[in-house]
């Protein structure tokens, strides 16, 4: 599977919402994404990329934007 | 209830928006937000208030103000979901809603009047006026299962609370130097103890709405030099995903843990993290009908005594009792746990009318966790007998799940379940399954992370028509 759609499957697995919102999405812009969601949805792009995100990665990614940049600037993924 | 004015110039509370309170400007804060219910009921400040509760400036000084001007508030979310709310709101009748202006306009509250303002919190007059009648000791109301929307209240007393917080103060050893973060909601028992014992000593409350896996926390944490952060079980994997133990913290002295039982893993690397780093880690034991603490595991047996919850806290007293309430010394031995102190509430209340009561417990809890005690007499919790969970903290009440499922589907056969941090929905229909899951996001405001759900071929009753939940166990993960 293309990084992408790995990458855009993580937000759907973690907050149970439909692919084609999930480039919209920010941390508690939806009720799934608070700090419990925030758990599942780094859980789910560590295994998804096998990666250990770092701390100040993990309180930084508050977007799907962001979360693209953060990865692709420091794990190295291609978009 | 507190003396505050002897810290007069003391620091009492700093926010993340850059506010500071003084302990004088906290009493006068105090005394003109009394002055106004004063003057409103015509005569007597105490009445009965809802605090819709969050980790604001407004809502904090609300707290002190009432328990100080004998004012008793009814600690809500304010996120609490409108049926739920309005459902309480007819029971009990309070005579002030003291809520955030934002939410001001929310159908329950538009059509208050507006008598008072003040840190971005409005007093609203509701028709009841001082109609509930209230026991003269009652200092608190606090939820114990808010989210199902059960309207059950535990009555705390003024002298509950004081129990409770010199205790606590004198285990935990604390002074007018430490400066709490409050990443705990203070509708909550456990959030509002922090908020009890600091200003009781006059220390300063680092006051934040923010979230752990938020920048802005951690920044304030390190720029205000916070001493100490209070957690549940969730909180703790929380930290440990965020690589808690590498960050730089200097000013941290503390940690505690309560709210649920830790997982050994997590309890054994926070207790070795704070030995290795000349740190406290507290793991307590309480719940909300024992105002908030009964147990404490002293920091220096937290390595040794992993699992453990601890001891009985200082003025209190712990028996285990077998299934004929006989009380029994033997070590390693499970029974039920019964707590014995002057912080044990009186009781609970359903209504308003339950407000009046007295002292129902004299100062006896029969907790409903089974525990058993090891040879040095320290206690371990190894399950509860209760139908409820705790769901990151929160308690969810299984029966009220179940009621509020039934109710909202056609009385279908379901059972609710599961452990901590995981509540199952058993239920017959796949498509309903997945509409019950969002019922109960929408009512408890819990992340659906939290609920699993699983169909079955039937549910299991028993001969007397009774769930069998003990056959839904093997469910569990």
């Amino acid at each position: 599977m293309p990084n992408e759609e790995k990458y855009i499957q993580a937000f759907v697995n973690a907050f149970g919402v439909d692919s084609s919102v999930v480039p919209t999405l920010k941390f508690q812009g939806i009720e799934a994404w608070d700090s419990v969601g925030h758990m599942s949805l780094i859980a789910e792009l560590e295994d998804a990329f096998d990666i250990m995100m770092e701390t100040d990665d993990i309180i930084d990614l508050d977007s799907y934007e962001k979360g693209k940049k953060i990865l692709s600037t420091n794990y190295g993924i291609k978009f | 209830m507190w003396d505050l004015q002897k810290y007069a110039s003391n620091t009492a509370i700093i926010d993340d928006r850059g506010n500071s309170l003084s302990y004088s400007e906290l009493v006068q804060a105090g005394e003109k937000l009394c002055e106004a219910i004063t003057k409103a009921n015509g005569g007597l400040a105490r009445c009965l208030v809802f605090n819709m509760c969050d980790n604001v400036l407004g809502s904090v000084i609300g707290y002190i103000s009432f328990l100080n001007g004998k004012v008793v508030p009814a600690m809500l979310k304010h996120e609490l979901d409108e049926e739920l709310l309005t459902n309480l709101y007819n029971e009990y009748e309070p005579a002030y809603i003291w809520t955030r202006i934002v939410d001001r306009e929310r159908p329950l509250f538009k059509n208050l009047p507006n008598i008072y303002e003040a840190y971005n919190y409005v007093l609203l007059k509701t028709p009841f006026g001082v109609k509930t009648e209230l026991y003269p000791e009652l200092g608190l109301l606090l939820t114990t299962s808010g989210s199902t929307g059960s309207p059950k209240f535990v009555r705390q007393s003024y002298s509950n609370i004081r129990a409770n917080t010199d205790s606590i103060v004198e285990y935990l050893q604390l002074d007018s130097s430490e400066r709490p973060v409050t990443n705990l909601p203070m509708n909550y028992t456990y959030g509002i103890s922090v908020i009890n014992t600091h200003i009781d000593i006059g220390a300063t409350i680092l006051l934040t709405d923010k979230t752990l896996m938020q920048r802005e926390f951690w920044n304030f944490f390190k720029e205000q030099q916070c001493t100490s952060i209070a957690g549940v079980p969730y909180t703790y994997e929380m930290l440990k995903r965020l690589r808690f133990m590498s960050m730089d913290l200097p000013s941290l002295k503390t940690m505690t843990q309560a709210g649920g039982k830790l997982l050994p893993e997590l309890h054994k690397e926070f207790a070795e993290y704070a030995e290795k780093t000349n740190r406290k880690f507290v793991v307590m034991y309480g719940a909300c009908e024992a105002t908030a603490r009964m147990g404490w595991l002293p920091p220096e047996k937290a390595v040794e005594k992993q699992g453990s919850m601890g001891i009985a806290i200082p003025g209190g007293r712990f028996e285990l009792i077998d299934v004929d309430d006989r009380v029994f010394d033997e070590d390693n031995k499970v029974g039920e746990l019964v707590y014995y102190g002057a912080n044990v509430t009186l009781g609970y209340a359903t209504n308003g009318l339950d407000l009046i009561k007295g002292d129902e417990r004299k100062a006896r809890y029969v907790t409903g966790d089974m525990a058993r005690k090891d040879a040095d007499g320290f206690y371990y919790i190894v399950g509860r007998k209760k139908r409820f969970l705790k769901i990151y903290g929160n308690r969810v009440n299984l029966d009220d799940c179940e009621r509020m499922l039934k109710s909202a589907f056609g009385n279908s056969d379901l059972a609710c379940g599961g452990v901590d941090d995981k509540l199952y929905i058993f239920g017959l229909n796949e498509a309903q399954l997945s509409e019950m899951k969002e019922y109960l996001v929408k009512k408890t405001g819990l992340n659906p992370v939290a609920f699993r759900t699983i169909m079955l071929e039937k549910i299991p009753h028993n001969e007397s028509g009774k769930i069998v939940y003990k056959d839904l166990v093997q469910y569990y993960e």
